[in-house]
C-alpha cells in the first residue's frame, strides 16, 4: 500500500522532482534527449512551410502544348442496350445515341460565344464581368434546401476569374494560348448546356454518361470502375498527384491535361497508357468533373461526373457523383454533349 | 511458463494492461491503414502496403471496407471507455469481470475478422466472427447499463459535495446511466440498416448523400447513428475524465443535471430523424446538445480553478502570470478540458457555422467541398477524443517529471497545430479560389501529417517502451497490475 501511495503522491509535475522511481530513468528520458534537437528543426521546418504556403501562384505560367492527335470533334456511336449502372452494378438500359470522345475544348467554346454572340443567343452582362444566355427555367416544387430556377438569362461564363482561359476583348472571343486543345473549364452548367442547345445536342444524363464510360453489359470487363478497366494508374488519368507533365504541385498545383492526352501516346519523357472507354471516349475519368443534363425533382442541383485533376483516384470510379448549383464554375469542371 | 501467465495476466486482467493492448490495436491500425490514403497514397506508399501485406482492395468495395475500419478502431475505443468506467465506479466484481472480458473479445474478434474480411478477401466466416464480435460488445453495454443503475443505496454518495438527489442518488452516476443506455439503444439504429445493407459493401458513407432531397428510413438512421455514436463517445468521456479529476462542489452539481438532460433530449433528437418528427428534429438535437456542452465547459471552469488554486496555494496574492504558470503546469491535468474548449473551434464551431450559412455558403460550393467540412469535422473530434484518452493513459501510467511534460505538451501542441490546419482546409474555399489553393493547401497538409505523425510517432515510442517494460520481472507492469483507477482519482 505504501508503493501505491508513493505513487499516488506523484501525480503532477511538482510532486515528481521528488520521485526516485525507475520510471524517471531510462527509455523516457532517453527519448527527451533525443527529441529536443528534432522538435526544434521540426519547429524551423514548419516555420519554413507556413512562409512558403503564403506564395502566390501564378495563374498565367507557361504550360507545356502537346498535340494529342484525337480529334474533338468527333462523336462516338453508343448503341441502345443494357449497361451495369452505379456502384452495385444495377441493370440499366439506354436507347442509341452520340457522344463526343472528348470534353469540349476551349477553342470550340471560343468558336461557339463567337457564333452564338453575333447571333444573339449569348450577351456580355451589364457589369461586363459575365456572360450570360436565355435558360426557359425548371419546375419549382418548394422542396427544403430547393432554390427556384426562374426563367430568363443566366451566367454562362465569367469574364473576371483569373483562370478563365477564355478572353473577350469586347468583340472577339479567344483562348489563352496553350490551352486551345484543353477541356473548357470555368463554365456553368448553363453555360455547357447552352453550348450544347446551340450545336443541336444536349448534354448526357447521368445514365448516358456512364453507359459511355462503361461499355456494354456483355464481355469482359463490363463492372469495370474505370473506362479501361479495373486499376488506375498514374498513367491512365489526369488526377490529384498523378505527376503529369502539366502538375507543379509546389505552387500552380493540378492543372488540365489536354484533351484525349492519355491515348498511350509518349509526350517528351511522359508516356501514358490508353485509357479510352470501351466506346473510344478519352477523359471520362479525371482531367475535369464533366456536367450531366439530368434536372432532378425538388432539387436545383445539376450532377458531375468523372473525378478530376483535382480529386484523388476514388472519384474517379465511374459511377461517383458530384455536384453544385448550375451556377457554380470551376478550374475543374466541364462537358461534353450528345445527340 | 510463469513469465507468460504474469505478463497475460497483466494485460488481459488489469485495467492499465487492457488499456495498453487496446491503445496498442488501435495504434497498430492507425499506423498501417493511415498509409493507404492521403500523402502516403501520393507518394506511392499505399501500393507498397497492399502488396506487402497481400490487401485485396476491390475498387467498388472501398465505402464498405472504411466502414469496417471505422467500426474497428471505434469499438477498441469504446472498449477503452468500457474499461475506465469499471475502473472508475463501484460495481459488484462479478460485473466488473464480465463486462471487460466480454468487451475484449468483442472488440478483438470485431477487429481482426472484420479488417481480414474487409482487406484481405471476402471470407465469410470471417464476417460473421465480425458481427459476432459486434454482438459481443453489444451484450457488455447491456450489462454495463445493469452494472451502472444508479437507483441501489449501496451505490448512492455519501459525500455531499457530489450531486445528488435528496435520497442520495449519485447524478454522476445517473449520467453514465443514462450514457450507457443511450449507446446501447444508439447502437441498434447502426445494426438495423447494417443488416438491411446486406454484407456491408451495398452500403453507402453519409456524406455522399447529404444533398439528396429524399432520404429512406434506413438512410436516416445510418446519418443519425454516426452522429450520435460519436457525440456518445465524447460525452462518456467527458464523465470519465469529470471522474479521474474528482469534478465535485457547486459546478458539480450543476452539471451533472445537465449532462443527463442532454444526453437524453440529444438522443431524442437523434432518434425522432427516423419518425414524422423529422422535421424538428435538428432543433431537438440543438437543444440536448447545448446543456450537454455547458456541463463539459462547466467541468472545464471547476478543473481550471482547481488548479490554479492548488497550484498558487502557496503564494498570498498571485499574480495572473502565476495563475497561467498554475494551471498550466501539467499538461495532463490542464489538456483534457482544454481539449473539449479546443474541439468548440475544430467541430462544434464549424458545425453551427455550416448550419445557420448552409444555404449562403455550403450549398453554393460542389457536394465534394461539403464532404470536405463534414468528414473533417468529425475526424478532428475523433482525433480529439483520441488526445484526452492518451493524456489520462500518460497519467495512469505514472508519467512524471519532464517525461510527463514532455509528454503532454507534445500532444497537445502536434494534434492542436494539425487540426487547427485540419479546420483552416476545411473552411479554405471562404479566403482563396480554387485555382490559387495548392502552397495554401501544401502548407496546410504538412502541419496536418507531421502533427499527426509525430503523435504517431509518440505513441510507438510509448508502446516500444511498455514492451521492452514487460521484459522486465520488476517493470512498471508489475506495479499497475494491482492498480485500479478508481484509487488513483485526485483529492
Amino acid at each position: 500500500m505504501k508503493r501505491v501511495a508513493d505513487i499516488m503522491s506523484l501525480r503532477g509535475g511538482r510532486s515528481s522532482r521528488r520521485s526516485n522511481l525507475p520510471i524517471n530513468r531510462g527509455l523516457p528520458r532517453a527519448i527527451l534527449r533525443l527529441c529536443s534537437a528534432p522538435l526544434r528543426i521540426y519547429a524551423l521546418a514548419m516555420t519554413f512551410m507556413l512562409l512558403a504556403s503564403c506564395a502566390p501562384v501564378d495563374l498565367n505560367a507557361p504550360i507545356p502544348t502537346f498535340d494529342t492527335g484525337v480529334d474533338s470533334n468527333t462523336w462516338a456511336q453508343i448503341p441502345a442496350g443494357e449497361f451495369y449502372f452505379g456502384q452495385h452494378e444495377d441493370f440499366e438500359s439506354t436507347e442509341a445515341y452520340e457522344i463526343m470522345i472528348t470534353d469540349v475544348t476551349a477553342a470550340q467554346y471560343a468558336d461557339f460565344l463567337n457564333a452564338a454572340l453575333a447571333a444573339g443567343y449569348v450577351k456580355v452582362a451589364e457589369r461586363g464581368d459575365k456572360i450570360v444566355g436565355f435558360y426557359p427555367g425548371d419546375e419549382f416544387r418548394g422542396v427544403k434546401h430547393e432554390e427556384e430556377i426562374k426563367a430568363g438569362d443566366w451566367s454562362y461564363i465569367p469574364l473576371n476569374d483569373p483562370s478563365q482561359r477564355i478572353k473577350f476583348d469586347g468583340a472577339v472571343f479567344n483562348v489563352q494560348s496553350g490551352y486551345e486543345n484543353h477541356p473548357m473549364t470555368n463554365v456553368t452548367w448553363f453555360g455547357a448546356w447552352g453550348y450544347c442547345e446551340y450545336n443541336n445536342s444536349r448534354l448526357p444524363t447521368e445514365m448516358e454518361w456512364e453507359k459511355a464510360g462503361r461499355g456494354p453489359s456483355t464481355g469482359s470487363g463490363s463492372k469495370r470502375p474505370f473506362p479501361w478497366g479495373e486499376e488506375i494508374l498514374r498513367e491512365n488519368a489526369n488526377f490529384y498527384s498523378s505527376r503529369d507533365p502539366f502538375e507543379d504541385m509546389s505552387s500552380v498545383g493540378s492543372r488540365t491535361t489536354p484533351v484525349g492526352f492519355y491515348n498511350g501516346q509518349k509526350y517528351g519523357d511522359y508516356q501514358t497508357l490508353d485509357s479510352a472507354s470501351p466506346y473510344g471516349l478519352y477523359d471520362m475519368a479525371g482531367n475535369v468533373w464533366q456536367w450531366t443534363g439530368n434536372v432532378y425533382e425538388g432539387m436545383h442541383y445539376r450532377f458531375m461526373r468523372g473525378g478530376s485533376k483535382d480529386t484523388y483516384d476514388m472519384d474517379l470510379r465511374l459511377w461517383v457523383r458530384n455536384n453544385a448549383t448550375p451556377i457554380y464554375f470551376s478550374p475543374g469542371v466541364g462537358f461534353r454533349c450528345v445527340r | 511458463m510463469q513469465f507468460v501467465k504474469n505478463r497475460f495476466n497483466y494485460l488481459f486482467n488489469s485495467t492499465k494492461g487492457l488499456i495498453l493492448v487496446a491503445i496498442a490495436m488501435v495504434g497498430i491500425i492507425t499506423a498501417v491503414w493511415g498509409m493507404l490514403s492521403g500523402p502516403m497514397a501520393e507518394m506511392g506508399v499505399r501500393e507498397v502496403v497492399i502488396k506487402a501485406l497481400g490487401m485485396k482492395i476491390v475498387q467498388a468495395e472501398r465505402e464498405g471496407r472504411i466502414i469496417i475500419l471505422y467500426h474497428s478502431i471505434a469499438m477498441a475505443l469504446v472498449a477503452i471507455e468500457t474499461y475506465m468506467v469499471t475502473g472508475l465506479l463501484k460495481m459488484k466484481a462479478f460485473f466488473k469481470t464480465a463486462i471487460n472480458a466480454i468487451i475484449t473479445v468483442g472488440y478483438i474478434l470485431t477487429m481482426i475478422f472484420g479488417m481480414g474480411f474487409a482487406y484481405f478477401g471476402h471470407n465469410w466466416a470471417f464476417h460473421g466472427v465480425y458481427i459476432f464480435g459486434l454482438s459481443l460488445i453489444f451484450f457488455a453495454g447491456v450489462l454495463l447499463v445493469i452494472a451502472l443503475w444508479p437507483w441501489n443505496s449501496e451505490v448512492y454518495v455519501t459525500d455531499m459535495d457530489y450531486a445528488h438527489t435528496k435520497k442520495g442518488v449519485d447524478m454522476e452516476r445517473v449520467a453514465f446511466f443514462a450514457t450507457a443506455v443511450t449507446t446501447v439503444l444508439s447502437a441498434l439504429f447502426g445494426a438495423v440498416p447494417g443488416s438491411f445493407y446486406g454484407h456491408g459493401f451495398e452500403t453507402f458513407l453519409a456524406e455522399n448523400i447529404i444533398r439528396l432531397p429524399e432520404k429512406t428510413t434506413m438512410e436516416y438512421s445510418i446519418i443519425g447513428h454516426l452522429h450520435i455514436m460519436l457525440a456518445l463517445i465524447a460525452i462518456m468521456l467527458t464523465l470519465i475524465i469529470g471522474r479521474w479529476l474528482n469534478f465535485k462542489g457547486v459546478w458539480h452539481k450543476i452539471a451533472m443535471p445537465m449532462m443527463i438532460l442532454g444526453t437524453i433530449v440529444l438522443n431524442l433528437g437523434v432518434w425522432g430523424v427516423v419518425t414524422p418528427l423529422e422535421p424538428v428534429a435538428h432543433m431537438v438535437i440543438y437543444v440536448g446538445a447545448t446543456p450537454s456542452m455547458l456541463a463539459a465547459l462547466f467541468l472545464l471552469i471547476w478543473s481550471w480553478g482547481k488548479l490554479i488554486r492548488e497550484g498558487t496555494a502557496h503564494i498570498q496574492k498571485p499574480s495572473f502570470a502565476q495563475k497561467m504558470g498554475a494551471l498550466l503546469h501539467d499538461p495532463l491535468k490542464f489538456g483534457p478540458t482544454w481539449q473539449m474548449l479546443f474541439m468548440n473551434f475544430t467541430t462544434s464551431g464549424i458545425g453551427i457555422f455550416m448550419a445557420i450559412r448552409l444555404e449562403q455558403i455550403f450549398r453554393v460550393w460542389p457536394a465534394r467541398e461539403e464532404r470536405i467540412e463534414l468528414t473533417g469535422h468529425w475526424h478532428a473530434l475523433s482525433a480529439i477524443i483520441a488526445t484526452i484518452i492518451l493524456m489520462y493513459y500518460g497519467d495512469m501510467i505514472g508519467l512524471k517529471g519532464k517525461v510527463r511534460q514532455l509528454y503532454g505538451w507534445f500532444i497537445l501542441i502536434f494534434s492542436d497545430i494539425a487540426l487547427a490546419a485540419v479546420t483552416v482546409f476545411e473552411m479554405k474555399r471562404l479566403f482563396i479560389t480554387e485555382a490559387a489553393q495548392q502552397p495554401l493547401v501544401n502548407g496546410l497538409m504538412y502541419a496536418i501529417d507531421f502533427g499527426l505523425g509525430m503523435l504517431l510517432v509518440l505513441l510507438a515510442v510509448v508502446m516500444v517502451w511498455r514492451l521492452t517494460d514487460l521484459f522486465n520481472p520488476k517493470g512498471r507492469w508489475t506495479e499497475e497490475v494491482d492498480h485500479e483507477l478508481a484509487q488513483e482519482v485526485s483529492k
